[in-house]
């Protein structure tokens, strides 16, 4: 077997790797279910659309930490509730208790932190980072593959340059986890990656491990004005459509003849496997999303917009995870509610293009006045330092309307729905016994435009520390730079 | 009808709330910064008459007949001004025909001036005004991304005033600033490299300054030939004669050290916009009286030119005695986050009262209409606003907003989309509502 393997890197056969998902990456050794299709695996991972998710794989390994108990603090959790006076424990770079009274346990470094405010670290679902780096010279603008309409083949993560600066001062704003999207150019931009903020060598050190990939589609203006100027489609909004629903006939097609191929090795005798159908990256993405392996992330402004995009995905049998931008959530608010689709968003932004016009404050706390998943984003590398602020504004904004969110309410929105909307939420997003011990200790109340992230932890390691120099990470880039060594 | 009732019905047909500047108002039990010589009343009363400040202490006796707004122990600043912006004069971004900003040509840059261009109509005045702004400072600009454009401008023209009060000409005074962009960009656009942009700004005031002496003779041709259109000479005679600063964007250490030279040299006035590196030579700056317009948060390298760029470059200009203005954002659709823009500043180090003074009496004393607006002293103009905590705050709100004396209407094109959509599903289409 192993020598046919090697004549023809493609065969391996179904019954070598059977059940690989339980073994140590598929070695081949353990052979369950032989004649299972779903098994079927080729010996060369670049090969076969199955072994997607083992490509690129994360090599993120927690920083060192010690067991740390933040006492007195206000604490919100990030699942709806406000603590007043609570502990929080980090163990093994873990959460291992929250709430009033905890006990601290013997030999833990405990922070003082009366007046001081907890939440968990803070989740931005759409970020440049690394593919749009400081300084923002063409050198560095690796986020739109603006080639194609279609380029659901790229990856987001072969673009993060892991020094951009940009980490540092997100990390200084409490971001522990973010997603990179590609840009917006393409009606499919290509795949995201959701990172940990850890100052690292590599983007595989940062890959957040077990994070599902997204998928950026793009709505609107950016694609047919991008596509419409050089003469070809989509040069309409009805060109997108178009564009989109012929890649998911495209898409569906390629995934019946994995199926078949697959099926039909595994029934045939040794002597009669056929040949696999060849890897296509981009229908391989499309595909991904088709089986709810990997998350739509849609790029859209206008109500109407949305509301079409949601028939598309019903007219393939996938789903929309969130919409971004989404400047006219509040229009279909109840409509996303009922769909559950989460809806990124800013509180400030609006009037930069056509299909922004009618962005309102109020946008993210209508979303969630109707029960919906409301997400701020920043989409900025300036925004991204104070996605707790943004909260603030479009909190005040709801509460304006009369509304009434609470300050419990408004921290999901840059906590735990945004780690649901990547696919996180059972490892991170929240404080709770179990979780990723992901935290922010606030100076004063993070609503306030005052208050500063004094220590970042991720995993349970100081990551950042506002008073100790020795937990501020600076890039390689920054190095050395003029400017740099009289900076507090 | 009567003109008046012309006026009244005009006014209740496009919904207009009718302006009442001859009101006299008395703002009562409130905690007041002047930002003036009175600085803060822990509770006094704003007393407007005929749209200018009469009164303002903790013992202001109240007319009969005024109309009180209690302030129930809420918290009044002067207007707030938008230094830098695009307000008025920009409607869409990515539409060009929508905005009057960068308009400036390789003959009229100089003579570029926005206040052709000021909308009384647009919608961003009144989204803005409800974030506190009562005053502006609309600038040009040259945006980099223009291809189409011509390459070579060296000013991107001048800056006009604008209140955002009640009438149709919210123009107060233009030429109040020539705007000119230095560093990586003003290289990009004039040669390539700053020693062709640092030389043709030279050579420019040089020729202003020889067409200001021999202006009778130009039409007879009895001048040295200039390479500036006489549009642009004229438009430069304000600027030598030391009456209209320049507005000059530019961030590395050593450029804001030549422009300070060029400044000396040259003999003319200088405001620095940006300034992502001002704190490396704050010192220089402070000694050279220039004022900054900074936006407290650029600190991430964004060009080789602003690799010092810092959270606290706001607060140690102050330190060193540096006139600052805080900027919102240059887009006038975010003007409003000129107060968050300055609480941050508050954040990383700037003492409270500089920092509203970056937003209110700084900006109008630099850019010409200190004795107008800026601060709460009696006999100037009647902006203010009345807040329900501390103005730098999001979670903040505006309660009052008044500009010359006119108590402004608290809705914006936005609040109606809101209150349009705030209940779902619609029993009818919401654009019947």
């Amino acid at each position: 077997m192993r020598q046919f393997a090697s004549a023809a890197p493609w065969l391996l056969s179904a019954a070598l790797l059977a059940g690989c998902a339980s073994t140590d990456g598929g070695k081949g050794e353990a052979v369950k279910g032989g004649g299972d299709p779903a098994s079927v695996r080729l010996a060369a991972k670049g090969l076969d659309p199955a072994a997607s998710s083992e490509s690129f794989p994360s090599t993120y390994r927690p920083m060192p930490s010690v067991t740390t108990a933040i006492v007195g603090a206000r604490l919100l959790t990030g699942t709806g509730e406000e603590i007043e006076d609570g502990t929080i424990v980090l163990e093994g770079g873990r959460i291992t208790a929250v709430g009033r009274g905890v006990p601290v346990p013997a030999g833990a470094t405990v922070i003082e932190a009366r007046g001081k405010w907890v939440t968990p670290g803070l989740i931005d679902a759409h970020s440049h980072l690394g593919v749009y780096a400081s300084p923002s010279v063409a050198a560095h603008s690796d986020g739109n593959e603006m080639t194609d309409p279609n380029t659901a083949n790229v990856w987001a993560e072969h673009s993060v340059w892991p020094q951009d600066p940009g980490f540092t001062r997100a990390l200084a704003g409490g971001v522990t986890s973010l997603q990179v999207l590609p840009g917006s150019a393409n009606l499919f931009g290509g795949r995201t990656v959701v990172l940990k903020n850890v100052p690292a060598r590599t983007m595989q050190d940062m890959k957040f491990p077990g994070a599902p990939q997204g998928l950026k589609m793009a709505c609107g203006e950016n694609p047919k004005r991008l596509y419409g100027g050089k003469g070809r489609s989509p040069a309409t909004r009805m060109g997108n459509v178009a564009g989109y629903r012929k890649a998911w006939i495209d898409a569906a097609d390629y995934q019946r003849k994995w199926d078949e191929w697959r099926k039909k090795y595994a029934a045939a005798t040794d002597d009669k496997k056929p040949d696999p159908p060849k890897r296509d990256l981009a229908l391989d993405t499309l595909a991904g999303v088709l089986r709810g392996e990997i998350l739509v992330q849609n790029h859209c402004y206008r109500a109407d917009e949305m509301a079409m995009m949601l028939d598309v995905a019903r007219e393939f049998g996938y789903r929309i995870t969130m919409f971004h931008h989404a400047s006219e959530a509040y229009k279909i608010a109840d409509v996303l509610a009922r769909e559950d689709i989460c809806v990124a968003t800013w509180a400030e932004w609006w009037g930069f293009k056509m299909e922004a016009f009618d962005g309102i404050e109020e946008n993210p706390a209508l979303v969630h006045a109707k029960g919906g998943c409301t997400v701020i984003h920043s989409d900025d590398e300036t925004i991204i330092q104070r996605l707790n602020q943004e909260a603030a504004t479009a909190m005040a904004a709801g509460n304006r309307l009369g509304l009434n969110i609470t300050r419990a309410d408004a921290i999901k929105w840059v906590t735990a729905n945004p780690a649901k909307a990547i696919g996180v939420l059972d490892k991170t997003g929240t404080l709770e016994a179990g979780k990723m011990a992901d935290v922010v200790l606030w100076s004063a109340d993070p609503f306030s435009v005052y208050a500063v992230a004094e220590k970042v932890f991720i995993d349970g390691a100081v990551a950042y520390d506002r008073a100790d120099r020795r937990f501020q990470p600076q890039t390689d880039f920054e190095l050395g730079q003029p400017g740099k060594e009289s900076r507090r | 009808m009567s003109p008046i009732a012309r006026i009244l019905a005009l006014a209740l047909m496009t919904g207009i709330a009718f302006p009442a500047a001859a009101e006299t108002v008395a703002v009562t039990n409130a905690r007041i910064h002047t930002m003036g010589p009175a600085g803060e009343i822990g509770r006094g009363t704003v007393l407007i008459r005929d749209g200018k400040l009469a009164a303002v202490g903790a013992d202001v006796a109240i007319p009969a007949g005024a109309r009180v707004v209690d302030a129930a122990g809420g918290v009044v600043t002067p207007g707030l001004v938008a230094a830098d912006t695009t307000l008025s004069v920009a409607e869409v971004n990515s539409l060009h025909a929508t905005n009057d900003h960068d308009g400036a040509v390789e003959h009229l840059s100089a003579a570029f001036d926005v206040k052709y261009g000021i909308n009384p109509n647009s919608t961003l005045i009144p989204v803005a005004r409800l974030g506190g702004i009562t005053r502006a400072v609309v600038t040009p600009d040259i945006e980099e991304d223009r291809d189409e454009r011509p390459k070579e401008r060296l000013f991107a023209g001048q800056a006009a005033t604008i209140h955002l009060g009640p009438g149709e000409d919210l123009l107060m005074a233009s030429g109040v600033g020539m705007v000119v962009h230095l560093g990586e960009a003003g290289a990009g656009m004039v040669g390539g490299a700053r020693g062709t942009s640092f030389a043709a700004l030279k050579a420019a005031l040089d020729e202003g300054r020889h067409y200001a002496l021999n202006r009778a003779r130009y039409d007879y041709g009895h001048t040295r030939p200039y390479r500036l259109s006489r549009e642009d000479l004229e438009a430069l005679v304000p600027v030598v004669e030391g009456r209209m600063p320049l507005l000059v964007h530019v961030h590395r250490a050593a450029d804001i050290r030549q422009v300070l030279k060029l400044a000396r040299e040259d003999q003319v006035k200088v405001v620095l916009l940006d300034a992502e590196e001002g704190w490396m030579v704050a010192s220089e700056i402070a000694k050279a009286r220039v004022p900054v317009v900074v936006n407290p948060l650029s600190n991430l390298p964004a060009r080789f030119e602003t690799l010092g760029a810092t959270l606290e470059n706001a607060a140690r200009l102050h330190e060193a005695g540096v006139t600052i203005i805080i900027e919102g954002s240059r887009t006038g659709h975010f003007a409003r986050q000129v107060r968050y823009n300055a609480g941050n500043a508050v954040a990383h180090g700037l003492p409270w009262k500089a920092a509203l003074e970056a937003i209110t009496i700084n900006p109008a004393r630099v850019f010409g209409f200190g004795a107008r607006a800026g601060s709460l002293e009696p006999g100037k103009e009647a902006d203010l606003v009345v807040w329900d905590g501390d103005p730098l705050e999001p979670l903040t709100q505006p309660r009052q907003i008044f500009v010359k004396g006119t108590e402004m209407p608290m809705d914006s094109r936005a609040r109606q989309l809101a209150k349009r959509y705030r209940d779902l599903p619609p029993d009818q289409p919401p654009a019947y509502r």
